[in-house]
């Protein structure tokens, strides 16, 4: 950045500019940024109509959990926040009208419920002495597994590869003991059952991405680098089994924009 | 390189932790906990690697690691800091003291409840109130660079009450509305295309109000975002003060408060 000069940087990239000053210690007017790939989104997520509604009647998603795919295969920066307020705000007022159609609940099956989960819960995690994992440990296993795995670039061993350690990491979090079994503010159990979360979601992006032989947005196959309308011009949708995940396919709806390549300058 | 991480990775530095676990029914206390030193690691990093290796009940608040989101306040050494910007090179190789933000009630070890100060940005109502409704198809609220720079200073805030536990107005008077919520109410009442002004008056000009403040300015020496909250007090004073001028000299000039737009 350091041809941009103080003035444009200060005017149009400050935040850049403090994140480096107060993270990295480097001023950008005058030095280079080191840069490395992260994680920018998950495009992904529960599916969901444009009014924010899942499959499941009564549950609503919106933001980066959700899939209403206005992002496509590669979201572009800020859009998120944009979709946030637009399918927030939907998946509310869808909230609100659900609730007014079924004024009645029973009550007593919520509590029975609740109370199943909870017995779940103690008798998954606070166990003194039984288990032999912890959070860390395979949350960390996960995060090698996919960044080498189903990382920028992905291959057929790549994803069998990370496909099979996923399903390694299942079996040990069923072996997860927590520290904390307190009930005030326990974060190490909101933590646990996030974890169990990204092994649901890590399953789901490695199976469809095996099976998806094709290039497309950030889905990169190094042994498929060409996109394939023919066969994946489609949304990807992962249902849990008893054993690995079954992939179907829904159709896309092209509007306004056809999918096309992302070139860069003056191609 | 690789010299330089094999020497700092044997280093250690020790943490001294505020402990409140209200299940236990034992007072509060303080635990020493010793991790590796690294140049490039922050006080949140340090506690994040004693609740991932050493002690999974140590809890506390954080999220972004990147002085966005405001969640990870802590006293350290005394000091209200984002944990995520306090870097452990800066305190080396003293120990370091963690404490919960000061003047806040305690849930939980590290985590306060903030409750109060929700409800005050309740109280000023800090959010846009629209001067003037118009249907979406007539586009825009437009407004210029200049009408931008009299608040864009006080969006920078991201509500992590740094500068509450920095303020000893706060400390005597919880009810105190407060720096963020005040400066937060400024933000909004020197927007162009806010007509709020008068529904938050009574709140910002009231006992609990702008009046409580003595002027120590603690709370902008504090903000991670140079929000300066102490200058929009001040701010607020002034324009309260002309008010009640106004509302004795011109019958209902009082309805135009809010400052210069």
């Amino acid at each position: 950045m350091r041809h941009i000069g103080e003035k444009k940087i200060n005017k149009k990239l400050p935040f850049v500019r403090e994140l480096c000053q107060n993270y990295v210690g480097i001023d950008p007017v005058d030095e280079m940024i080191p840069v490395r790939p992260v994680i920018h989104y998950m495009m992904g997520g529960i599916d969901t109509d444009i009014e924010a509604a899942t499959s499941l009647p009564g549950l609503f998603a919106a933001g980066e959990c959700a899939c209403v795919s206005i992002n496509g295969a590669n979201r572009l920066g800020s859009n998120s926040l944009t979709e946030l307020l637009v399918f927030g705000a939907r998946a509310a007022h869808s909230a609100v009208r659900f609730a007014e159609q079924n004024p009645t609940v029973d009550e007593e099956a919520i509590t029975a419920q609740a109370a199943q989960e909870q017995e779940r819960i103690r008798e998954q995690f606070f166990r003194p002495g039984k288990g032999t994992e912890t959070i860390a440990s395979i949350r960390t296993d996960l995060n090698r597994a996919l960044e080498a795995g189903a990382g920028i670039y992905r291959s057929e061993e790549s994803l069998k590869v990370a496909c099979d350690q996923v399903r390694e990491l299942k079996e040990r979090y069923k072996s997860v003991e927590l520290a904390d079994h307190s009930l005030t503010f326990n974060t190490e159990l909101i933590a646990v059952l996030e974890l169990g979360s990204l092994l649901d979601v890590a399953e789901a992006v490695t199976h469809s991405a095996l099976q998806r032989r094709e290039s497309r947005g950030s889905h990169q196959r190094s042994d498929f680098p060409e996109r394939d309308d023919e066969q994946f011009l489609k949304h990807s949708l992962a249902y849990q089994t008893d054993g690995d995940p079954r992939i179907e396919y829904s159709d896309v709806t092209i509007t306004r924009w056809p999918p096309g390549d992302r070139v860069y300058g003056n191609n | 390189m690789a010299t330089t991480d094999t020497q700092s990775s044997t280093k250690t530095m020790k943490l001294e932790v505020f402990r409140f676990l209200p299940d236990e029914g034992e007072p509060p206390s303080f635990q020493v906990y010793e991790v590796p030193y690294r140049d490039d690691w922050v006080v949140l990093d340090a506690l994040n690697y004693i609740k991932d290796e050493i002690d999974g009940t140590l809890s506390y608040r954080w999220s972004c690691r990147m002085g966005v989101c405001g969640s990870c306040g802590m006293m350290v050494n005394g000091e209200p800091k984002l944990t995520c910007s306090a870097f452990l090179r800066d305190y080396y190789p003293q120990q370091i003291k963690v404490e919960p933000l000061s003047y806040f009630p305690v849930i939980r070890d590290l985590i306060i409840n903030m409750d109060h100060f929700i409800d005050k940005m309740g109280e000023v109502k800090t959010w846009l109130i629209p001067a003037e409704d118009k249907p979406i198809e007539d586009g825009e609220y437009l407004q210029t660079p200049a009408q931008l720079a009299k608040y864009k200073q006080f969006t920078m805030c991201i509500n992590c009450m740094l500068c509450y536990s920095a303020c000893p107005v706060f400390g005597q008077n919880p009810d105190f509305i407060g720096p963020a919520a005040i400066a937060l109410g400024q933000r909004y009442n020197l927007d162009s295309r806010d007509g709020g002004a008068d529904e938050r008056a009574d709140v910002l000009f009231s006992d609990e109000g702008i009046w409580e403040c003595t002027f120590v300015g603690e709370c902008s020496e504090v903000c991670p975002k140079n929000v300066d909250p102490a200058g929009a007090i001040q701010m607020a004073k002034v324009t309260a003060t002309n008010d009640w001028f106004k509302s004795f000299l011109m019958p209902g000039g009082r309805k135009k408060s809010g400052g210069n737009k």
